[in-house]
C-alpha cells in the first residue's frame, strides 16, 4: 500500500486537508465542525444545519439554493450532524462536475467553493438574527425526522438501545435531538449560539480531486474566511467517558405492533481508535460478527435459521459495539443464547488461523475499498484529526497485519455485554 | 475482442460475445484500488411462466423462486461459497429484481481468482432437499423484515395498485405460504433454463488488464459444455391499460403517514433507443416538476407538506413501467391533491415556458451522471440493465445533450395521464 498524498494546511482558523487525485470524475469537498456532544446544545446544533443549506445572503431561498447547484451541473450539497464518540459533528458534503468531462469551462470547483462559503459564512439574516420563516420550515422537518424514527424498526432499537445503555453519559443522546426542545428554539439565540460554532469549533476541511495545492490555497483565500479566534479557545479532543457498567447483561424489552423482534445486544468494548489495540478489535470483529464468515453469520443464521441477518458493529470512539439481529419474538432465548456462545468461543480463542487470515484480508480488502471513495477517503482520515492520534492510511494496513491470535483473544476478554434490547411483536 | 472508446469521458469498453452464447464486458479503471465484477442472468420475479429448458409444456412456479435461488446459488457442494471469496479477500453478494439476478464480488487482490469463483459457483448449482428447507426459515425472516418496514409496503401496496394481472405486482422475495412451496426440482428446472451463458451477462469494472482477463474468462468458459443456446419462452397475462385501483391505504404501526402517487405507462413494449429516450424525457420532466429546485417543491415544502424524504422515480422494462412521487407527510390526502393538480398543470401548460429549465435540468442530469460514473457499482449494475433492454448506458450523455422540449412534451402527454393511469398509496399510522 502507497501512502496517500495528503496535505495540510492552515488557512485562519481552518485545517485544510488536500488529496490530490486524477481517478474521479468530481471534486469533493467535506467541511466538518465538531463540538462536544451536550445536552444544552444538541437539538440547536441538529437544527442548524438545515437552516444554513436553506438559504443565505447570497442565495435567499431553498429555490435559489437549489438552482445554483442545477447550474454547477448538478453539484450536490449536504448538510447533516453526526455523531463521533462523544462529539457532534455539522457537516456540509459537496460534489461538483470536474469541468475537465464536461462541453464546458466555468471553474466548477471554485464555484463550489464560493458557494459552501456563502452557505456557511453568510447566512441568511432578519436583523440580526436567522430568517424565521427559515428557521420555522426547519423546525416543523427536525421533528417529523424525530418522529419518523419511530418508523424505522432497526433504527428505533438502535436509538433505544443507546439511551438505555448510556443514560448517564453524552453518547445517550440521540444526534437529532430532542422533540420537545425543537419548539423553545428562537431564531435569534440560534443564531447567537452559531457566532459561537464558528469561533470555536474545531474547523476541518477536505478537498479530494484534481487541484493542487497552491492552486487550493489561492481560491480558498479568495473564497473562504473564517472569523480569527483566540488559540486558546479552541476546544479540543477529550477522553470518552466511561462509567461502570451497573447491571451486566441487563434486559430491556419492549413491545410493539410488529412481525419481526430486533435483537440488540451493547457491549464495551474498552477500545478506542486511540488505544493500540485498536485493529485487534476490528479483526475481533470480523471474526465475530462482522463479516459474511463471521460466527453470528455462520450460527444464527447459517446454522439455525433464525435470522436473515445477525451481525455486530464497533464504534470507535466511544468504545462500543452492537450486535443486532431480526427474529422470531419466540426465538429471543434461542438467539441470546447462540450469540453469548459465540462470545465465549471468542473468548477462549476458538478460531483458526486460517479464519484470522481470511479475516484480515477481508479487513484489508474493505479499506482500500473504502479509499476508492472519496467520502470514504476522508471519512477514514478524519479518525486521526478527532482523536489526535498520527496514524497515516498506510500504516492501518501494518497495523491489520500485525495483529495476532493472542491480541484478538485478548481484546475479546477486555469485552463486557452491558444491556439486552429487545423489541418484540405483540403476542397474538 | 471488440473496443469503443468513449473520448468526451476518457473511458474504454472491451466486449466479446463467446461461443456459449455469455457476453463479456470489460470497463479497465485507473487508479481504483477496486474490481467488482457482476455476473447477471436476464431472470427475475416477474419470470413465472415460461416453458422449460428442452420442453414444451408452459409452467407456473411460485412467488419468490427467482430470489430463493439466488439464496441457494451460495452454496456448494464443498461449503458455502462466501468463505471462499472472504479466503480470497473479496466480499461477495446478490440481489434479484424484477428482471435480473444479479451475482457480485468486490475485491482489491486475487481479482482473477475471484472472477473464477464469481463464474464457476454461479454455473455450478447444488441443491439438496435438506439444504432447500433450511432456507425457507431464513427467508421467511427476510420477508417479516419487509413487512414491517413502511417504505417498502408503500412502494408494493403503490406496485399491486397501478398492477392487476402482472407479476410485477408481486413481491420479489414472495410470500411466507408461497415460498413454502419451493422445492428442489423447481429450483433446477428454473436453473437450467434461465441460467443458460446465452441468458447472462459479465461485467468486470476496475483495476484489470482487458486482453488477459478476457482470456482467462474465455478460456474458463470453453472448458465447460452447455446445450446449444434456445430462445426462452416467456408468459406474462395480459395487463389492462389502465390502473387496477385508483387508490389504496395500508395501515401500520408508524408515527409519519406516508404518500405516494403512480403513473403506469399505456404502452410498456419500448426497448432499445426509443425506452432511454423515453425514461430520460420522464426523468427530466419529473426534474422539471417536482425537482429541488421547482416552484412546485418549494411551495409543497411552505405548506409543511413534505419534508426530505420526498422523491421521485421512474422505472421501466419491457412489460411494465411506471413513475412514483411522495414521500413522509402530515397530511397524505391533501399531498396526493396537490401532486395530481401540480401534474395536472403541468401537462397543460404549453412546454415552451420550460426551455431555460429544461437547460438547467439537462446540465444537472449531464453532471449527476458523470458522478454515477465514480461508481463501479453503478457502472456495471446500470451497464448490465440498460443491455438487457437492447440500450448502451454510455449513450445517455449524447441522448440527453440532444432532447428536445418536443421530446420530453411527447412522453409527457402519453404518461401523466390523471384520468386513467394515476393512482396513490398512503401508509398511514394505525
Amino acid at each position: 500500500m502507497e501512502a496517500i498524498n495528503e496535505k495540510t494546511f492552515q488557512i485562519g482558523p481552518l485545517n485544510v486537508h488536500l488529496v490530490e487525485s486524477q481517478t474521479y470524475k468530481t471534486n469533493t469537498l467535506v467541511l466538518h465542525m465538531k463540538a462536544p456532544l451536550k445536552q444544552e446544545t444538541v437539538t440547536k446544533r441538529a437544527l442548524l444545519p438545515s437552516i444554513l443549506q436553506s438559504a443565505s445572503e447570497d442565495y435567499p431561498s431553498r429555490q435559489q439554493v437549489r438552482s445554483a447547484l442545477d447550474e454547477l451541473y448538478g453539484a450536490t450539497l449536504q448538510a447533516d450532524v453526526g455523531k463521533k464518540g462523544e462529539n457532534q459533528l455539522i457537516s456540509f458534503r459537496m460534489d461538483v462536475a470536474n469541468e475537465k468531462f464536461l462541453k464546458a469551462d466555468t471553474p466548477l470547483l471554485k464555484e463550489a467553493l464560493s458557494m459552501l462559503a456563502s452557505i456557511v459564512l453568510r447566512p441568511k439574516l432578519e436583523d440580526g438574527a436567522f430568517a424565521s420563516e427559515v428557521v420555522n420550515a426547519e423546525k416543523r422537518t427536525l421533528k417529523q425526522r424525530l418522529a419518523s424514527v419511530y418508523d424505522d424498526k432497526m433504527r428505533y432499537a438502535n436509538k433505544r438501545l443507546t439511551e438505555e445503555m448510556c443514560a448517564e453519559e453524552p453518547y445517550g443522546l440521540f444526534v437529532y435531538g430532542k422533540e420537545e426542545e425543537v419548539d423553545e428554539i428562537d431564531p435569534s439565540s440560534l443564531y447567537e449560539y452559531y457566532k459561537q460554532v464558528l469561533k470555536k469549533d474545531k474547523l476541518d476541511l477536505y478537498v479530494v480531486g484534481d487541484v493542487d495545492e497552491d492552486t487550493l490555497k489561492t481560491l480558498l483565500l479568495e473564497t473562504m474566511t473564517f472569523p480569527e479566534r483566540d488559540n486558546n479557545n479552541q476546544e479540543t479532543a477529550q477522553e470518552p467517558t466511561k462509567p461502570a457498567i451497573k447491571e451486566p447483561g441487563r434486559e430491556v424489552i419492549e413491545e410493539q405492533d410488529i412481525q419481526q423482534g430486533k435483537l440488540h445486544l451493547g457491549y464495551r468494548t474498552n477500545v478506542t481508535y486511540r488505544d493500540d489495540n485498536y485493529f485487534a478489535l476490528q479483526v475481533f470483529n470480523g471474526l465475530f460478527g462482522g463479516s459474511s464468515h463471521s460466527k453470528l453469520f455462520l450460527n444464527v443464521r447459517e446454522k439455525e435459521s433464525l435470522a436473515y441477518y445477525a451481525s455486530s458493529r464497533v464504534e470507535s470512539h466511544k468504545g462500543l459495539m452492537m450486535v443486532m439481529s431480526g427474529i422470531e419474538p419466540a426465538k429471543y432465548d434461542r438467539a441470546v443464547d447462540i450469540i453469548h456462545k459465540q462470545m465465549e468461543d471468542m473468548k477462549n480463542g476458538e478460531f483458526t488461523d486460517q479464519e484470522l487470515d481470511q479475516t484480515k484480508a477481508v479487513l484489508k480488502n474493505q479499506l482500500l475499498e473504502t479509499m476508492d471513495v472519496p467520502r470514504g477517503l476522508v471519512e477514514l482520515s478524519y479518525h486521526n484529526e478527532l482523536t489526535g492520534v498520527d496514524r497515516p492510511l498506510h500504516k492501518w494496513f501494518e497495523a491489520v497485519d500485525n495483529v495476532t491470535k493472542e491480541d484478538v483473544t485478548q481484546v475479546a476478554n477486555q469485552i463486557e455485554l452491558d444491556t439486552i434490547y429487545f423489541l418484540k411483536g405483540k403476542e397474538a | 475482442m471488440k473496443t469503443k472508446h468513449f473520448d468526451q469521458l476518457n473511458e474504454t469498453l472491451y466486449h466479446e460475445q463467446l461461443d456459449n452464447g455469455l457476453e463479456v464486458y470489460i470497463l479497465p479503471k485507473e487508479g481504483f484500488h477496486k474490481t467488482f465484477a457482476t455476473f447477471t442472468t436476464k431472470y427475475g420475479s416477474i419470470d413465472q411462466q415460461f416453458i422449460p429448458l428442452k420442453e414444451k409444456e408452459t409452467i407456473t412456479v411460485p412467488d419468490g423462486i427467482a430470489h430463493f435461488l439466488e439464496h441457494k446459488l451460495f452454496e456448494s457442494e464443498e461449503g458455502d461459497v462466501f468463505q471462499q471469496f472472504s479466503q480470497q479477500g473479496a466480499s461477495a453478494n446478490a440481489f434479484t429484481s424484477f428482471t435480473r439476478t444479479a451475482y457480485l464480488f468486490s475485491s482489491t487482490s486475487n481479482v482473477q481468482k475471484n472472477v473464477e469463483t464469481l463464474i464457476d459457483f454461479v454455473q455450478d448449482p447444488y441443491f439438496t432437499e435438506e439444504s432447500v428447507e433450511k432456507e425457507k426459515g431464513i427467508i421467511e425472516q427476510e420477508i417479516k423484515m419487509y413487512d414491517d418496514n413502511p417504505d417498502w409496503r408503500l412502494y408494493f401496496g403503490l406496485i399491486s395498485s397501478l398492477y392487476e394481472k402482472h407479476p410485477v405486482r408481486n413481491d420479489i422475495a414472495g410470500t411466507v405460504d408461497s415460498i413454502y412451496e419451493i422445492t428442489k426440482d423447481a429450483l433446477y428446472t428454473c436453473y437450467e433454463t434461465f441460467y443458460h451463458p446465452s441468458n447472462m451477462v459479465l461485467f468486470i469494472v476496475g483495476n484489470v488488464d482487458a486482453e488477459e482477463m478476457m482470456t482467462f474468462v474465455r478460456e474458463n468458459q470453453s472448458q465447460k459444455s452447455f446445450a446449444p443456446p434456445e430462445e426462452i419462452e416467456r408468459f406474462y397475462e395480459a395487463e389492462p391499460q389502465e390502473v387496477n385501483r385508483k387508490e389504496h391505504v395500508v395501515n401500520m404501526n408508524i408515527n409519519t403517514s406516508k404518500c405516494l402517487v403512480g403513473f403506469k405507462d399505456k404502452d410498456p413494449t419500448l426497448q432499445g433507443e426509443k425506452l432511454l429516450k423515453h425514461e430520460l424525457s420522464l426523468s427530466i420532466a419529473l426534474e422539471l416538476m417536482f425537482g429541488l429546485s421547482s416552484d412546485n417543491y418549494q411551495s409543497l415544502y411552505k405548506e409543511g407538506l413534505i419534508d426530505g424524504s420526498f422523491s421521485f422515480d421512474y422505472s421501466g422494462e419491457y412489460g411494465f413501467g411506471f413513475s412514483v412521487i411522495g414521500g413522509d407527510t402530515d397530511d397524505p390526502d391533501t399531498l396526493a391533491e396537490r401532486i395530481q393538480t401540480m401534474v395536472s398543470d403541468f401537462t397543460s401548460k404549453p412546454m415552451d415556458a420550460y426551455a431555460d429549465a429544461l437547460e438547467a435540468t439537462r446540465k444537472k442530469k449531464i453532471g449527476s451522471f458523470l458522478r454515477s460514473l465514480n461508481s463501479p457499482e453503478f457502472i456495471a449494475n446500470q451497464f448490465t440493465r440498460y443491455r438487457f433492454n437492447d440500450m448502451d448506458l454510455f449513450d445517455c450523455i449524447p441522448v440527453l445533450e440532444g432532447l428536445s422540449l418536443e421530446d420530453v412534451q411527447e412522453a409527457v402527454h402519453d404518461h401523466f395521464d390523471t384520468k386513467t393511469q394515476m393512482t396513490t398509496c398512503m401508509v398511514k399510522p394505525k
